[in-house]
């Protein structure tokens, strides 16, 4: 059978399944809607958690950040993965304990202000549409290659499956529909490490495989350093950027995991304060199996790209591949345009190296070399293409498009999720129209779903970066808005509202403004006012690390204003007592 | 009977520690220190690089179950468990 014929039947398989768990777990109530009616077991509401959290980014782009940045990429392995940490010790079991549906609702109640629950609202939805135009990237590179048409129509086919996946179910049919994504997802992405882990290196587990020795007997990561530097590249194990911005966007993506709202609103679907904290634990053994892979796939996927391409010594005019022979992986991804090639010294042979590099210069020169040939390796193919790379059987091949797709979806829904929840019931119901019935709030939950979508995908047409770095500059702003909003709750009985309030706008506008002076404002392409260059940023902090920043201004700015303004009341300081004790922790209240 | 400050107290103090934990094994290990552990080297990979892509990750899987062993242990201690 051919390729296209079992991605098809895989991906179609994997399809029915979640749509059938999402029909029959059909959310009737509003509060089924939401969370799942509060009675999801910790391993399972782990798995779900690490479903939903686990994006486009993770699954398509993470590996191929890796692959190309080596070291540095190191940030975001670290980030995402120690944000778990803080939020299974500073957020989950207090705002468990406090048992409301979303985050605006604590920090409304918290807060005792409707302006702090509107501006909650607001941050929560700016993250989200960020975070969102992130996946309709990855969705948009899996259904280019999936359907082998160009990836803005790819874009537009991911968009009404997206809607009409996450309009159908509520929280209830996505927490199961999520398990089973994840089963999917983590299948598609370890099967083909593990296969290319031992064509390389002779061992089945791609953690150690990365460790190991290539056939030569020197190890991966050394090989790879030495590949590199013939072709003018950095060392793939050496930093290259400065040890400040690595810190802040480390510390950006930490924050920014436990700010981001449908990450947090999961912590309320567990019976128990007791649960709440190792829900988070399971969550994070769950997306440990994938991190720890991603750096293996990502070496692993680079060299074979760098060794099919130029499978002889560097310099020898017969060591790079002709371009007529290229394989067909090669041509399926040049139809989705995110692959090209353009034969600069006309000797119809495909020459990749660092064209940008001054001191390479004279030796590319000597070889016979007249630019760099692979004119745009966009780094999210990567993962995709991986296997074919590797030549590995076709069910392989398409299983990673179903798994890239799971992940892409599941994240989408989740958020899309959290942004109409945000709209009809913290807006909505909770502040503009209290009276409206269920089902008015359930259809305004829909409509704004289907507005995120469009939004999104919109923006998603010309995304401002890869899927993992749009994804982080969504962290960004979370971590300056949300996050410390929620700890200062928690941790600090004094903050008053007007502390509150002033911390999450200056911590928001400060980022966004930031990332819109480099990135374009609204992200539209052409209306940055500065060049996207380390010599423009503020002390060397590229725009996706602001969010740590934006985090510091938000907590400094909250306690100078809470100081000079008065205490919270009585009532308020109780709640922050009571939310810090575990016992007495409720079904959680219904409204 | 304990109060329920000393219950926090001993909260906090529980959760500072884990956070010099996390802190040590990925900004310390795998980004501030980072070449200077890149000259030991376990298999092929150099331990900084280690703590960067692979070891901070497993270290903070256990500092969550262990933080939520001790915890449990905390809560009945001070009386304040779930029943």
């Amino acid at each position: 059978m051919d390729l296209t014929t079992i991605t098809y039947i895989i991906v179609g398989l994997t399809f029915a399944l979640y749509i059938g768990i999402a029909v029959a777990a059909r959310a009737g109530s509003t509060s089924e809607f939401y969370v799942a009616g509060k009675g999801v077991n910790p391993i399972l509401n782990g798995m779900a958690t690490a479903a939903d959290w686990m994006s486009a980014a993770s699954f398509i782009s993470l590996a191929g950040l890796i692959a190309f940045k080596g070291y540095d990429a190191s940030a975001y392995l670290m980030g995402w993965t120690g944000g778990y940490v803080l939020l299974a010790l500073l957020l989950a079991p207090y705002l468990r304990k406090f048992g409301k549906f979303t985050v605006p609702e604590f920090i409304g109640d918290r807060f005792y202000s409707r302006t702090a629950r509107i501006i909650a609202v607001i941050c929560l939805i700016v993250a989200s549409i960020t975070y969102v135009i992130g996946q309709m990237k990855g969705v948009g590179v899996a259904f280019s290659r999936f359907l082998d048409v160009g990836y803005d129509t790819g874009l537009l086919v991911g968009m009404l499956i997206v809607f009409f996946y996450a309009v159908l179910g509520g929280m209830k049919g996505i927490t199961y529909t999520q398990i089973a994504q994840y089963v999917v997802l983590i299948f598609a992405y370890t099967v083909p490490a593990v296969f290319i882990s031992l064509q390389i290196t002779d061992n089945p587990f791609p953690q150690l495989g990365l460790g190991s020795s290539v056939a030569d007997g020197t190890p991966l990561l050394a090989k790879l350093d030495q590949v590199l530097a013939e072709i003018g590249f950095a060392e793939y194990t050496l930093q290259q950027g400065t040890t400040l911005n690595m810190i802040a966007l480390t510390l950006s993506l930490m924050i920014g995991t436990a700010g981001l709202p449908h990450v947090i609103v999961r912590f309320f679907t567990v019976p128990k304060v007791k649960d709440a904290r190792s829900s988070a634990g399971w969550a994070l053994v769950f997306i440990a199996i994938l991190y720890t892979t991603a750096p293996a796939v990502g070496a692993m996927s680079f060299f074979n790209l760098i060794n099919t391409i130029q499978p002889g010594e560097t310099g020898q005019p017969e060591s790079n591949l002709v371009y007529e022979e290229r394989p067909e992986w090669f041509k399926k991804w040049e139809t989705t345009g995110l692959l090209q090639f353009e034969d600069k010294n006309g000797d119809g042979r495909i020459q990749y190296y660092n064209d940008k590099n001054a001191d390479f210069a004279e030796t590319a020169k000597e070889y016979g070399w007249n630019g760099n040939e692979l004119v745009k390796v966009d780094r999210d193919i990567m993962v995709l293409a991986n296997p074919e790379i590797a030549n590995l059987p076709n069910w392989v091949v398409a299983l990673v498009v179903a798994g890239g797709l799971a992940a892409a979806l599941s994240t989408a829904a989740g958020l899309l999720l959290a942004i109409s929840s945000a709209v009809s019931h913290d807006l909505m119901k909770g502040v503009f129209a209290p009276n409206i019935s269920e089902k008015t709030e359930l259809r305004a939950a829909r409509i704004s779903m289907a507005v995120a979508i469009g939004v999104a995908g919109y923006l998603g047409l010309n995304p401002p970066g890869f899927a993992a770095q749009v994804v982080a500059l969504a962290f960004g702003l979370a971590a300056a808005s949300i996050f410390p909003a929620l700890m200062m709750g928690i941790f600090y009985k004094r903050m008053n509202s007007q502390g509150a309030i002033v911390g999450m706008v200056i911590g928001l506008l400060s980022t966004l403004t930031y990332i819109f002076v480099f990135k374009g404002w609204f992200f539209v392409p052409g209306t940055n006012n500065l060049a996207n260059t380390p010599e423009n940023w503020l002390f060397g902090i590229q725009p996706e690390a602001f969010g740590a920043v934006g985090a510091l201004l938000n907590f400094g700015s909250a306690w100078l204003v809470s100081k000079v303004t008065a205490p919270p009341p009585a009532h308020i300081q109780a709640l922050v007592e009571d939310i810090r004790v575990p016992r007495g922790a409720g079904a959680g209240s219904s409204h | 009977m304990k109060s329920a400050q000393d219950y926090w107290r001993a909260n906090v103090s529980i959760l500072l520690k884990c956070l010099v934990v996390w802190f040590v094994c990925s900004y310390l290990f795998g980004i501030i220190l980072v070449d200077q552990l890149n000259s030991i080297s376990i298999g092929g990979y150099q331990l900084g690089f280690w703590f960067a892509q692979q070891g901070s990750i497993y270290v903070f899987l256990i500092l969550i179950f262990y933080y939520v062993k001790r915890m449990n242990r905390l809560d009945r201690e001070f009386d304040v468990d779930e029943q």
